[in-house]
């Protein structure tokens, strides 16, 4: 009676050989966390081992070229623009992982709402992501920033209320689909309510679709905190931040001082660029279709 | 005797991520003017890939390794892409399975069958909508002028058939190759369709190839079949033949798998695998009464009313199977007895106490949800994607029975065996189960607190014919040694004839005939059950059996 | 007409409902202009303001009323197109952006067509070339795309055009003060420049337009081809196209009529996105470019405090962005015929 299976029991791998696993399978993912990591280094110890101190002006020093003491250069007061790229990466990645971990779990608790009992709770969430998302939403920040004030804590909300949406949208989606399948009501009649099944079987699903947006949404951040900066929000000097770097470099490069405004601006780059690599690695280790 | 097409040691191969992959190793069939040829086999044979290669529309890292095709003196294999352009729809059509999916969603019906017309030059751009409504009345279809202007959304599941094949006949072809087209469809549509298709067949003097899983199929609208397994042809030969005295093995199991008439559900299996014959004690007394059972829904045009005030009882012991074609409620039934819907009106006796007063929100936590459990259909769906099989079947005995640790684990075991899975399969997720293992998960977790009463929402409808034989008798040992009784839902006639004491037919929210099984399908009251009958392929009886 | 009263229902449901929208949309405009950390009036009578002057702005602005009050009189402004007073400039808020807002579509609206017909011919053609250098160059624009801000692209395109290699115009706005401004019909330079017949001005205004037009193209380049080529992939992948196959049609009816023209419609779903991004990066855009439209109006406004004009500007690209996605679903509803129906 016993069907013989024909192919051997493959070893099922634990969590962190399955780590490994997603990580050997895909180059590119390799390399995004490789990136990563270095970027988290630097963030955490960066301030600790920079060369110059990032605020340290020095007049008879500005505007000199990258060189061997000054890798990147000094900017127009003097300050070395390596040291300040690289602490500036505490600030940046603080500012989008808070915004986007507000907007995640606010915009999960909503959609999980909205998606499983519908009804009024979801008419009222489609009605207020629709009015969000009725702003061109780098506008809706400023407007946000500028009304509440100009600090960081203002920019890290802005942020996340104009990234919450994505996240409300596709939790409402996936939890949705899921509301009715199979093992959802297996589960109800394994004897756990409402809010269980929701939250122990449904949301859990729902990840791996999430892992995408929330790299691609920690990039946005980053430009979002950037640009709002560039403009003149949020950061203000002599605070080391890459928008705020890129705008003050940006009057010197029509006059060939190009390694103020293109260091950061590389750096910037080079973040949201592993951000948006992280994305399929992140879906791929949190997928369990992808275990073999 | 000419053939239309002949086909010698065939090979394809398909290249993935693990390395290359035969589907198809080396098979040679003829299909003569004016036959209709079936290719039987279940899912993995090759049977579709088959199709596909003669049609040179493989999926990319598809290949034809070796072999030929000829179809009127052209080798289909060698032929150049200009020339299989030709050849497609004008002397060789395709009809797939699941119609809508198969028709543009947002071009009118009669301008796809235009496109075909005109592309082989068969009309012009002045006849061609008129040529297009003939197209569509040769598939008889009524008003075909008003049709022609629909979209595939519009319409229902066997008009679009239909509509695929007036496009697939436009061009008048010679040979129509038909992969799995009533897949999916109600047993009424699927005669309609079938019939259709053969009698167009027959009319046009064309030749077919018709690809399926169902061997009673294939025997009702064949004139010789072919039995496929792992890419090669196992046996060959004419319905009646195959059926009375299969030669090969796979064949023989695949023929005792085939419910139908007369039959038992051990002789669905092979001699060697089947158990003893258990007689299940079926008591007089009522585990389940239902009264009047009522449920209305509100739809975009208006109220829906799903089920209209049903009654029926089932005793303890009992089999009792719930027919009907596709809306007609017989799944809002089943969710509504288990609880995880509630009724407009209507009582639900179980064991003595109404539980419809209690709502479907708080039964989760009611002293009688372990009672009643359910075995869901569509394995892969109705297992958490992310759960172990020994976490998906811990689940009830953790919440329920607050079990824990050696106790837990040994209880797992036991169900293991009880369902015929094997231990080390128990840490494996579900997308590395096959779907027969899947099955038994589902079956061991709704087993797993010992409940008195079992629904089986149609709980082999995926499953390949013969893993289906041992599901069907794993249920049925289960229903003896556990004392269950079991409400089975399904809408194949055959199964619930050989699984269940007691049938009850429904349609459009009514139940139209109630009885005992053997005596409602051999003789029907009601003229639904009549058609529903007439409809269901009847495979041949055998002449020995063992 | 009893064919399409369904979907002229849908039409008409999806204009109705932008007007909840729109009521959102003001509600939101007007909390921004009285979330204000502190008084409201000492912000609005501007940074010179003694006691006095902050009174009478006060009074004059209704900030004594109740909120609800405000409100009322807020819309009421609204609907007389009064969108308060600027600082800077002394005129009011809805004349200065009315003056600037043709700077600003002109620009967007050229980034976007130059983006399209870059990006959707590229999605088309890394979809039905898998594997091929056309994929992969569609993969990398895609990711860099993505991850390019789109101030510093700007700055670069200077450094590289103008200062490195000399051929891009100095970056001092819509035409270079040699030139004329070309009369007044649309205010979109290129068409008012052609109209006159003006061809020296015509090229003039285009030559100062390429750099950030390009910049701004760059920025949403990427998220037009990725949806177009995701969209063509799952449309290729389709069951109907291989029925279209199996009926023998040829390779060009397939890619167009039946593949091209199901994909476009998640296409122009996302085009809403890709609009609601462009207006953002249109800000950036203008700074770096100082060109002057209403992007650039906001940010100077920012750097002097003045919060008329920039909550003016807030609600204007607002609305704004509210007809563009109207526009869009409109479009959408013509091209597909499900709108309307529920399916069976």
């Amino acid at each position: 009676m016993t069907e013989v299976s024909h192919e051997p029991a493959p070893k099922t791998r634990g969590n962190f050989d399955h780590v490994l696993y997603v990580l050997r399978a895909n180059p590119v993912t390799l390399i995004a966390f490789g990136m990563f990591a270095l970027l988290i280094f630097s963030a955490v110890f960066g301030p600790s081992l920079v060369p110059y101190d990032p605020l340290a002006t020095k007049a008879a020093n500005a505007l000199q070229p990258p060189s061997a003491t000054h890798w990147f250069g000094t900017d127009n007061v003097g300050r070395d623009v390596f040291s300040r790229v690289i602490v500036a990466t505490r600030l940046d990645l603080s500012i989008s992982v808070a915004a986007v971990a507000l907007s995640f779990v606010v915009g999960s608790i909503l959609g999980c709402i909205a998606g499983y009992w519908g009804g009024w709770p979801d008419i009222i969430l489609n009605r207020f992501l629709d009015t969000i998302m009725a702003f061109p939403l780098f506008v809706l920040a400023m407007g946000i920033v500028a009304a509440l004030g100009n600090t960081i804590e203002n920019i890290i909300y802005a942020t996340a209320i104009i990234n919450m949406p994505f996240y409300a949208r596709l939790v409402r989606a996936e939890v949705n689909i899921r509301r009715d399948a199979g093992f959802a009501r297996a589960a109800k009649l394994a004897g756990n309510s409402d809010i269980r099944v929701l939250a122990m079987h449904i949301f859990p699903n729902a990840l791996p679709p999430m892992m995408v947006q929330v790299s691609l949404n920690l990039g946005w951040a980053i430009l979002n905190a950037a640009g709002l900066s560039f403009i003149g929000l949020g950061v203000s000097p002599p605070t080391a931040e890459w928008g705020i770097m890129v705008a003050e470099g940006a009057n010197f490069i029509v006059s060939g001082e190009w390694w103020l405004a293109v260091f950061p601006g590389l750096w910037l780059m080079i973040a949201v660029f592993t951000f948006n690599l992280l994305g399929d690695g992140l879906r791929d280790i949190v997928d369990p279709r992808k275990r073999t | 005797m000419s053939m239309m097409l002949s086909v010698k040691d065939l090979a394809v191969s398909f290249q993935t991520r693990r390395g290359e992959v035969d589907a198809v190793r080396g098979i040679s069939f003829e299909v003569a003017k004016g036959e209709i040829l079936g290719i039987v086999g279940e899912s993995g044979s090759g049977k579709s890939v088959t199709s596909y290669a003669l049609m040179r529309i493989l999926d990319a890292g598809g290949v034809i390794k070796a072999g030929e095709a000829i179809y009127s003196g052209i080798d289909l294999r060698r032929a150049a892409e200009r020339d299989m352009r030709d050849i497609r729809g004008r002397e060789i059509s395709m009809i797939f399975q699941n119609p809508r999916a198969a028709l543009n969603p947002i071009r009118k019906v009669g301008h796809q069958i235009e496109d075909v017309l005109r592309h082989h030059a068969r009309a012009t751009r002045y006849d061609a909508r008129a040529k297009a409504i003939a197209a569509l009345e040769a598939v008889k279809i009524k008003d075909a002028e008003a049709r022609y202007d629909a979209y595939p959304f519009e319409l229902s599941g066997g008009m679009c058939q239909r509509i695929v094949c007036a496009i697939a006949l436009a061009c008048d072809p010679r040979l129509l190759i038909a992969d799995e087209p009533t897949t999916g469809l109600d047993i009424t549509t699927q005669k309609a369709v079938m019939d259709l298709v053969r009698d167009l067949i027959r009319e046009r003097e064309m030749s077919s190839i018709l690809i399926t899983h169902d061997l009673g199929l294939a025997a009702q609208y064949c004139d010789r079949i072919l039995v496929m397994k792992d890419g090669v042809i196992v046996e060959q030969g004419d319905p009646v033949q195959i059926f009375s005295d299969p030669q090969h093995p796979y064949s023989r199991k695949l023929v005792d798998a085939t419910p139908r008439a007369g039959e038992t559900v051990r002789s669905l299996l092979p001699p060697q695998e089947r158990g003893e014959d258990l007689t299940p004690t079926v008591s007089a007394q009522p585990i389940l009464e239902v009264h009047d059972l009522t449920k209305t829904y509100t739809g975009k045009s208006g109220p829906v009313h799903a089920v209209k005030g049903i009654s029926f009882t089932i005793n303890q012991g009992q089999c009792v199977g719930l027919v009907g074609e596709s809306g007609c409620g017989k799944s809002t039934t089943s969710e509504i007895l288990v609880r995880l819907m509630d009724a407009i009106s209507g009582q639900i006796i179980f064991d003595g106490h109404d539980i419809a007063r209690v709502p479907a929100r708080s039964f989760a936590k009611d002293s009688r949800r372990a009672d009643i459990q359910m075995v869901f259909q569509d394995a892969t769906d109705s297992l958490n994607p992310r759960h172990t099989a020994r976490q998906t079947i811990s689940e009830p005995l953790r919440r329920l029975a607050q079990m824990r640790g050696a106790k837990l684990a040994v209880r797992i075991e036991e169900l293991a065996v009880l369902v015929g899975l094997p231990l080390p399969l128990l840490d494996r997720f579900p997308h590395q189960l096959s779907g027969g293992q899947k099955a038994r998960v589902g079956i061991a977790r709704a087993i797993a607190l010992d409940p008195k009463f079992l629904i089986l929402d149609e709980p082999t409808a995926a499953l390949d014919v013969s893993i289906q034989a041992v599901v069907l008798n794993l249920l049925v040992d289960l229903r003896a040694k556990l004392g269950l009784s079991y409400l089975f839902v399904s809408h194949d006639l055959h199964v619930v004839r050989l699984l269940c004491d007691h049938v009850i037919v429904m349609k459009d929210g009514e139940i139209v005939e109630q009885g005992a099984a053997e005596q409602v399908m051999s003789n029907p009251q009601s003229d639904y059950t009549k058609a529903l009958l007439a409809a269901a392929p009847k495979p041949p009886q055998r002449r020995n059996i063992s | 007409m009893l064919a399409s009263s369904p979907r002229l229902r849908a039409t008409l449901l999806r204009v109705a409902q932008s007007i909840p929208v729109v009521i959102g949309v003001v509600i939101i405009s007007f909390l921004l202009t009285r979330a204000l950390p502190g008084d409201p009036a000492v912000y609005f009578a501007g940074v010179a303001a003694d006691t006095v002057s902050i009174e009478q702005t006060r009074v004059a602005m209704g900030l004594d009323k109740p909120l609800v009050q405000q409100f009322f009189i807020y819309v009421g402004n609204l609907l007389q197109g009064d969108l308060g007073q600027s600082l800077s400039s002394g005129r009011s808020v809805a004349a200065d952006l009315a003056k600037r807002l043709p700077a600003s579509l002109e620009l967007t609206l050229s980034a976007l067509i130059l983006a399209i017909v870059i990006a959707v011919p590229l999605g088309v053609l890394a979809a039905t070339r898998p594997g091929t250098w056309v994929d992969h160059l569609c993969r990398v624009v895609v990711t860099a795309g993505v991850s390019l801000p789109t101030f510093f692209t700007g700055i670069l395109l200077i450094y590289i055009f103008y200062y490195l290699l000399g051929i891009a115009p100095s970056p001092l706005g819509r035409l270079d003060f040699i030139y004329l401004d070309p009369d007044h019909v649309t205010g979109f330079y290129l068409i008012d420049a052609a109209l006159m017949g003006d061809w020296e001005t015509w090229r003039g205004a285009a030559k100062q337009l390429i750099l950030p037009a390009t910049t701004l193209a760059l920025f949403t380049l990427a998220p037009i081809a990725r949806m177009t080529r995701a969209a063509m992939l799952t449309a290729l992948s389709s069951d109907f196209i291989r029925t279209a196959r199996a009926a023998g049609l040829s390779n060009r009816t397939i890619l167009y009529r039946y593949a091209f023209r199901n994909a476009l419609l998640p296409v122009v779903t996302t085009l809403g996105m890709v609009f609601s991004f462009a207006l953002g990066a249109n800000v950036l855009v203008e700074k770096v470019f100082a060109w002057p439209g209403i992007g650039s109006y906001a940010v100077e406004a920012l750097v002097v405090s003045d919060y008329a004009a920039v909550q003016g500007f807030v609600l204007a690209m607002a609305l704004l962005f509210v007809a563009l996605n109207l526009v869009i679903d409109l479009l959408y509803t013509a091209i597909d015929p499900r709108i309307g129906f529920s399916s069976k």
